[in-house]
């Protein structure tokens, strides 16, 4: 992506992560083609927050979008970050899975139908816990799933993030999408200081955060595929683009043994720098593409 | 309810495999090994505490970077040894006290690692190996994600030591604003929250709880029943399909994720209806 920001292209880009997860979806289809599944009319509500005194939302903090993208078959997922912090519960959980199966049933039926999930979240809604956890399971099934027929594409634009669980859900995909505003790790800051203790990580040391689990960082390193400014046009753009090319020949995630090296050549006896990180594997992401 | 002591995944992997080192190049806080079960092998896998390990956020039965890849390596090595065979079962032992919580896993993708893991599990099943996780201890969180929460058949033991959850009840107190009692009071009532095996049962995702009456200091006995228990699910999960669907398709399911199965039915009327 040319990070290209002449004046006149920036005041006139729109913003994507101002956006709510709905606008957000919508905002990636081919015009008139979008149709939104089990919208908040339908009132499939959380049935654990009310018990907790928590009051839900009609849509769960999930919105499915099907529709067409580059004129091909797409179902968008977007989670919303400002409703409980994008959290999977129950009915967020149910919602993503099901819309994995059905495109990949789609597929099966010779409609190959892609993918995205737009993820601003921080994993389990601990309000659900154990339904949390195991619906993340269940996405990651059915990613794999999918993922043989048509590409997953996750995008991380910000501000939450993707962290917990479904950064396993961002791992396991065909293409993941960022930009420099957003972070992708498994602990957040403040879980680590909170596990792990301050000397391990200061959670209010920002630049610290980004220089690990941000957007520039996590694209240097071979982690993510394309690097985009917030900007709906050309993350738009991004997605037609890896819709086009399909699914990889191999996924990251089935490349364990190669992971596995790089992690055996690290000496661990202190922090790791990640711009000497960033160097090492950014040699090794090209190395591997001009084999 | 008790503290995780690490013990347990370690005690298991003897008794059922009878070896109790990792394999050559492994750290030693993965153990590996094929053994027999019924007429054939199965390959058994389980992390177990290494104090001495390379990573310092990883050495109490925590799931850190090489634990996951080395998983993912030993998983996919039998997916290529059984390619054009008959398809090995391949068991999780869990014991896991949750991801490892560190900057130096972070640096490095831990989450990618973990995805890894999942990734090598899951394609196992996908593609006819019988999967099955055998929690004996704790089941914590991205911990359980990586190694156990994609096996078709989910067996745990029925006792006050074993807890799966999606985060340790002191941090998730702290996160939800609540004191530890109230949480515990809460689990009560809201089969998700709770800390007890019995109530994880409650949710459908298990294929059997064990009775088990000294988890700690297996009798060969009892050994042989476990790996009786094994066998079955073992026998059940090659009958397939292999994804996930039978985590609800139980009674408990159809009662306590009634939210699951109304959203996948609606969602699956309205795709419908507008192709």
């Amino acid at each position: 992506m040319s990070a290209a920001r002449d004046d006149v292209a920036f005041i006139n880009r729109r913003s994507f992560i101002e956006l709510h997860a709905r606008e957000r979806a919508s905002t990636l289809f081919d015009v008139g083609t979008a149709r939104e599944l089990l919208g908040p009319f339908d009132r499939v509500e959380s049935p654990w927050l009310p018990l907790q005194g928590v009051t839900p939302q009609s849509d769960d903090g999930c919105v499915v979008m099907k529709g067409k993208i580059a004129g091909r078959a797409v179902v968008v997922v977007a989670l919303e970050g400002a409703f409980q912090g994008g959290s999977l519960g129950e009915v967020s959980g149910a919602k993503l899975t099901a819309a994995l199966d059905l495109a990949r049933a789609d597929s099966e039926q010779g409609i190959p139908t892609a993918a995205v999930m737009l993820l601003e979240t921080g994993g389990v809604r601990l309000q659900e816990a154990n339904l949390g956890l195991a619906a993340i399971a269940e996405i990651m099934a059915s990613i794999l799933g999918l993922r043989r027929y048509a590409p997953v594409i996750s995008v991380v634009a910000g501000t939450v993030g993707c962290f917990g669980g479904m950064s396993l859900a961002a791992g396991l995909s065909s293409y993941i999408v960022m930009t420099r505003e957003a972070r992708l790790g498994l602990n957040g800051p403040e879980v680590i200081e909170q596990e792990s203790g301050i000397d391990e990580f200061d959670s209010s040391d920002r630049s610290l955060i980004w220089a690990i689990n941000g957007g520039e960082q996590r694209h240097a390193m071979g982690l993510a595929d394309v690097l985009v400014d917030d900007d709906s046009e050309q993350i738009g753009g991004a997605i037609r683009q890896l819709i086009e090319q399909g699914v990889p020949t191999q996924h990251r995630s089935s490349q364990a043994a190669f992971y596995r090296e790089r992690i055996r050549a690290l000496d661990p006896s202190r922090q790791f720098d990640p711009k000497d990180l960033r160097a090492t594997w950014h040699a090794g992401v090209l190395a591997e593409a001009g084999k | 309810m008790s503290d995780y002591t690490g013990v347990r995944g370690r005690v298991w992997f003897r008794a059922l495999t009878g070896q109790d080192s990792p394999l050559a190049g492994d750290p030693k806080s993965v153990l590996t090994a094929d053994a027999p079960i019924g007429a054939s092998r199965a390959r058994f896998l389980c992390v177990v505490p290494d104090s001495q390990g390379r990573f310092p956020c990883a050495r109490h039965g925590e799931v850190g970077l090489e634990e996951a890849y080395t998983l993912a390596a030993r998983v996919h090595e039998v997916i290529e040894q059984d390619r054009n065979n008959t398809k090995r079962p391949i068991v999780a032992i869990v014991d896991v006290k949750s991801q490892a919580y560190g900057r130096r896993e972070e640096t490095a993708a831990i989450f990618l690692a973990a995805a890894a893991a999942a990734d090598a599990y899951g394609s196992a099943r996908m593609a006819g190996h019988p999967v099955i996780a055998l929690v004996v201890g704790h089941a914590i969180s991205g911990g359980f994600l990586t190694h156990g929460y994609q096996a078709n058949r989910i067996l745990a033991f029925d006792d006050a030591g074993v807890m799966i959850h999606a985060m340790h009840k002191e941090a998730a107190a702290r996160i939800t604003r609540r004191s530890v009692e109230s949480l515990e009071k809460l689990g009560k009532t809201i089969a998700p929250l709770s800390y007890d095996v019995r109530d994880f049962a409650k949710l459908g995702l298990l294929h059997e709880l064990l009775q088990v009456s000294d988890p700690d200091h297996p009798s060969d006995e009892e050994t042989q029943k476990v790996r009786d228990k094994l066998l079955a699910a073992i026998e059940d999960a090659r009958r397939g399909p292999f994804d996930l669907g039978n985590r609800l398709e139980s009674p408990e399911a159809r009662e306590t994720r009634q939210a699951t199965l109304r959203t996948r039915a609606l969602l699956e009327s309205q795709w419908r209806a507008g192709t």
